[in-house]
């Protein structure tokens, strides 16, 4: 079977089977290994990513699923020579430890703060209760999302300006 | 560890009628949408060597909406769509809060209603509310399309009365007359997102300007092999004031309608007695 999708802005393609975990596809056959492994089962959110704008786990994403659309992963976010804004603000915040979780803990904060959300601590939480991190706790994480959601609207109303 | 991918194959029609017509002819094959469920299985090696009917594509099953007294619900809707959509906030918001339960947003982005229903988990988080909403499942195959009363359509766990061939195409809710005095959904379980319920209540409560009972509605999950509503507590307060008596009267028939059971996420015991609870708590809400 021959997909073809858009991976962070590229269109791309891939030939094998559609029931190949999109996960998989991302870090063998497209050499994008930002996105983790985490449980593999959809309970802890290491291994999102964004799905036509929409946070999905690739564990639970057979590839042919994906056929035409577009898919946005960590590497979308920055370089690490020029860190996007949440990025930054995840290290400012010291919001990352052993940074299995961050992939994934950045791409759901990502769809969030690209739809507008607040700067609220349990709209965040809410939003942020499918990723599970073992090491740091959230309230760093969830500072981090804070800073960058305040920016996102900083920039949205500059713009309306 | 997974299933074989290289020997796995994936059909993908693009219409209903191609939909029907391919699981007609593969009659093996497993409805795969959104894959919340089946994807963990397939990830742990338990569905090797399956054909996978995908229905993701069929755009007219997505669709949400009202018509002649009935919300229409595509099976293919999401947990997220139904969550964020007007009609299903306004009308039927203990579905909107049963779908906000459901997993993470990841999950609730891609878990649809319709696989939710066909996967028939005993734990299912929207079924006390479809249950009290007095839902029904629409099925079609290449010989036609029924339509089953929601509580009918759950046979056992994980069963439910789907013959070969069916899919899931709606869920329809009739719109109530008038909204119900009263609501509760609650869902008791470990961890905020992602458990799977111990106990999963939903209840509306109609009453007359005299203070009793119009009709009662109570459903639980996770309570018995199928989601259960409580036929005998809900008699019990018919016509009659909600009095601390009456209260008590209905709480102690909870056990009549619902056969929990202990598991690795809790005991019949606390089930019983939560549940208990969440009945005793609504009927008491001072008005």
């Amino acid at each position: 079977m021959r997909i073809r999708f858009t991976v962070n802005g590229k269109l791309r393609s891939y030939s094998g089977s559609g029931m190949k975990r999109l996960l998989d596809v991302l870090r063998e056959d497209l050499s994008l290994p930002g996105t983790k492994e985490g449980c593999g089962e959809g309970e802890c959110g290491a291994c999102t990513v964004l799905l036509d704008g929409q946070a999905v786990v690739s564990c639970l994403v057979p590839v042919a699923q994906v056929a035409g659309r577009r898919v946005k992963t960590v590497e979308s976010l920055g370089r690490p020579d020029r860190l996007g804004p949440l990025q930054e603000a995840f290290l400012a915040e010291g919001a990352a430890q052993c940074g299995i979780c961050t992939p994934g803990m950045l791409m759901t904060a990502s769809a969030y703060v690209q739809r507008g959300g607040r700067a609220d601590d349990g709209a965040i939480r809410r939003e942020l209760a499918g990723n599970l991190c073992r090491c740091t706790g959230y309230q760093h994480i969830v500072s981090a999302v804070q800073k960058a959601a305040r920016r996102g609207t900083a920039r949205r109303t500059r713009r309306r300006a | 560890m997974r299933g074989d991918a290289e020997a796995a194959s994936i059909l993908r029609p693009r219409t209903p009628a191609e939909a029907v017509r391919l699981f007609e002819k593969h009659r093996n094959a497993l409805p795969i949408a959104g894959g919340t469920d089946l994807m963990v299985a397939w990830n742990a090696g338990g569905l090797a060597g399956r054909t996978f009917l995908d229905v993701s594509l069929l755009r007219a099953w997505a669709r949400i909406r009202q018509a002649r007294g009935v919300l229409a619900i595509g099976s293919l809707a999401t947990h997220t769509d139904l969550l964020r959509h007007p009609l299903v906030r306004r009308r039927f918001p203990l579905l909107a809060e049963a779908c906000a339960t459901v997993g993470g947003v990841q999950i609730q982005n891609r878990g649809t209603i319709g696989g939710n229903v066909a996967n028939a988990s005993p734990a299912g988080d929207t079924f006390p509310p479809l249950a009290v909403y007095e839902a029904s499942v629409v099925v079609v195959s290449a010989g036609g399309r029924r339509e089953i009363p929601f509580l009918e359509f759950f046979t056992g766990p994980k069963r439910t009365c789907m013959a070969s061939g069916e899919l899931v195409e709606a869920v329809l809710i009739p719109l109530p007359a008038r909204p119900p005095k009263r609501t509760v959904f609650r869902k008791v379980g470990t961890r905020a997102a992602q458990a799977i319920s111990k106990t999963v209540a939903a209840g509306l409560l109609w009453l007359r300007r005299d203070g009793t009972v119009e009709e009662l509605r109570f459903a639980l999950g996770s309570m018995a092999p199928t989601v259960r509503r409580l036929r005998s507590a809900e008699a019990c307060v018919k016509g009659r004031r909600l009095t601390p008596d009456v209260v008590r009267e209905a709480v102690a028939l909870v056990a009549k309608d619902v056969s929990p059971i202990d598991d690795v996420r809790s005991t019949a015991e606390y089930r019983l007695a939560v549940s208990r609870n969440l009945l005793f708590r609504f009927l008491s809400e001072p008005r």
